[in-house]
């Protein structure tokens, strides 16, 4: 355990002090990686420690994304009033829908998550004298902190982008090692047990939802910072798809898997349409290759671990 | 906000009603007897328009394009359904919901390379292109086409199911799958069979639509959602589900443009997430 940490914290040390002598597309790819790192590694609460599989976590994600985007391009607000509003936003959507969503179990839960993550993907495309429609809203300057550093430029983004991720990180790792976060894991290993334990299974699935909801929102202001467009591409179906074959790839019921899985898909998709046109088709034939050749994920693969993939039924 | 504003909406909302039903009964059969979450149903929507216009271009015969667009996808299910999906149980609904968006995404490239990025329509016979007068209304004849056409394939599918051996068999599979293999049927050639006629019909909306909506790259994860709904709605794996559904959806979605464009889908996907937040299991499912 504490060899991991140790491990852990040693990467991003690394990677931090590599940073600078990294040319500026590499640095906005890692930056690119460690969003989508904590966009997957919130999934994975639902996913790996609580064993729902959702299929509408984007709406989460977009939602705090745009509503940096409104709140910093058209009402000018400040860093910190956008950050608390759209962490509000994010978590009061996901409290919201969980009330749907919670009930329902195995597809049922699969379908109630994408028909609630299809109503996000509708007003984002449809709402246009809010959210600017298919043509999404342009311009989010990156943030001013007041600090001598200037964040418009890649490396003292990227380390903004570092900090928030690490802070996600130790968050989602203190919460899944917590008591609470060990009541996920047998929820996901047997509802009936838990609940003739005396656990109130609704009210933990429900907040592991919620919680899932806020840190994919917190990955979704950093993007809205990152990228300074958001457009209805970012709650679509296929990106709420794309971080399921993240956590599946780097393995689910982990933290360090889905990271994996995030910085690997960023990377092959941005490398991959340098040279050829059709990186679609690559990445659909990694989706399946995953599904046929390594179900558990890379972190599986190298504990050789026997358990079922999460998020299916048992 | 007239009488003939209502009437023209609900008739508009009943004929894209019914395209839907074309698209989203495959989904719901192939549900209910292989528990299988298929997102590249849409795909097989988006490949039967492509194929369609392919077959119109060089023959001119739309009904050629119809049994070549069905045909044509239908072998591309089988060989979707025999080589990969069969691989994974039943109860691996991740592994499906990946691998099915892997399809969709090789088919959209695919699409991509074959027929461009252009929009095109298919042009539809010269018969079903003008209008109907009704009642001093004017309905235009391809969407009354659409109608009769889904109005044909759901009796169809309905006496297929209800009144013969393979009908019986079908729904002895939906009902329980464990079950009927044990008393001697041949699950896994009906499970195929199901996956076919799934994806011909998607494909044959697909084609039709082709005329209507016109065929172009997207269409295949534009209608996808449509799909869901009108399972959702109706309930995985029955046809009754998906005929009130595909109603239900095509009306909300018509109604929902015409009175609150901005708000469309949101009064779609909604109403659908209250169903399914009262009845899981939608209105005509089993848990």
């Amino acid at each position: 355990m504490k060899r991991r940490l140790l491990l852990a914290v040693a990467a991003l040390v690394v990677v931090g002090a590599a940073a600078p002598l990294l040319p500026s597309y590499p640095l906005t790819l890692l930056t690119q990686a460690l969003i989508s790192a904590i966009f997957a590694m919130s999934l994975d609460v639902l996913l790996g420690y609580t064993g729902l599989p959702s299929l509408g976590h984007a709406a989460y994600f977009g939602v705090a994304a745009y509503t940096v985007a409104i709140l910093a391009v058209d009402g000018r607000a400040g860093f910190v009033a956008c950050v608390l509003i759209a962490l509000l936003a994010a978590a009061g959507t996901s409290a919201l829908f969980g009330l749907l969503a919670i009930r329902a179990t195995g597809t049922y839960f699969l379908m109630i998550t994408l028909a609630l993550g299809m109503v996000v993907w509708g007003l984002a495309f449809r709402w246009v004298s809010m959210t600017k429609g298919d043509n999404g809203i342009s311009g989010v300057p990156r943030p001013e902190l007041g600090l001598p550093w200037n964040f418009g430029a890649p490396l003292p983004f990227f380390y903004f982008t570092l900090a928030a991720a690490a802070l996600a990180w130790l968050g989602l790792g203190l919460l899944v090692r917590s008591p609470f976060g060990m009541s996920l894991k047998g929820i996901r290993e047997s509802e009936s047990r838990m609940r003739s334990l005396g656990y109130n299974v609704w009210l933990h699935k429900y907040l592991s939802f919620v919680i899932a909801g806020l840190f994919a929102g917190f990955a979704g202001i950093l993007w809205a910072y990152y990228n300074g467009f958001v457009s209805p591409v970012d709650v679509q179906l296929v990106t709420s798809v794309e971080a399921l074959l993240m956590v599946a790839l780097g393995g689910s019921g982990t933290l360090v898997g889905p990271a994996i899985g995030a910085a690997l898909i960023v990377f092959l998709k941005n490398f991959v349409s340098v040279y050829t046109k059709r990186w679609l088709l690559i990445l659909g034939a990694v989706y399946i290759g995953v599904i046929l050749w390594a179900p558990r994920g890379l972190v599986g693969a190298l504990r050789a671990d026997t358990t079922p993939l999460r998020g299916d039924e048992r | 906000m007239t009488a003939e504003f209502w009437l023209t909406q609900a008739f508009n909302g009943i004929s894209y009603g019914a395209l839907l039903f074309l698209l989203a009964s495959g989904l719901s059969l192939i549900f209910g007897v292989m528990r299988i979450v298929n997102l590249a149903h849409g795909s097989y929507f988006m490949l039967g328009g492509y194929v369609g216009l392919s077959v119109v271009w060089r023959t001119g015969s739309f009904v050629a394009a119809l049994a070549c667009g069905a045909l044509a996808v239908a072998l591309i299910g089988i060989g979707m359904e025999r080589l990969f999906l069969r691989r994974l149980a039943a109860t691996q609904t991740l592994g499906q919901v990946l691998m099915t968006i892997g399809f969709a995404l090789i088919f959209q490239d695919l699409a991509l390379l074959v027929w461009g990025g252009d929009p095109y329509t298919i042009t539809a016979p010269p018969l079903l292109s003008g209008s109907v007068r009704l009642g001093g209304l004017h309905f235009p004849a391809y969407r009354l086409f659409i109608v009769v056409v889904a109005i044909l394939v759901g009796a169809a599918l309905w006496l297929a199911l209800e009144g013969t051996r393979t009908g019986a068999i079908i729904r002895a599979a939906v009902d329980d799958a464990e079950m009927a293999q044990g008393v001697g049927i041949n699950v896994p050639t009906v499970s195929l069979l199901v996956f076919a006629l799934g994806a011909g019909l998607a494909a044959l909306g697909g084609v039709i639509g082709g005329a209507f909506l016109g065929v172009y790259p997207g269409a295949d994860f534009e209608v996808l959602p449509y799909a869901f709904v009108v399972v959702i709605v109706g309930g995985l794996g029955s046809l009754p589900g998906a005929m009130i559904g595909s109603l239900l959806v095509g009306l909300l979605d018509n109604f929902g443009k015409a009175l609150f464009p901005e708000l469309s889908y949101f009064t779609l996907f909604a109403p659908m997430a209250l169903i399914l937040a009262l009845r899981p299991t939608g209105l005509f499912g089993r848990p």
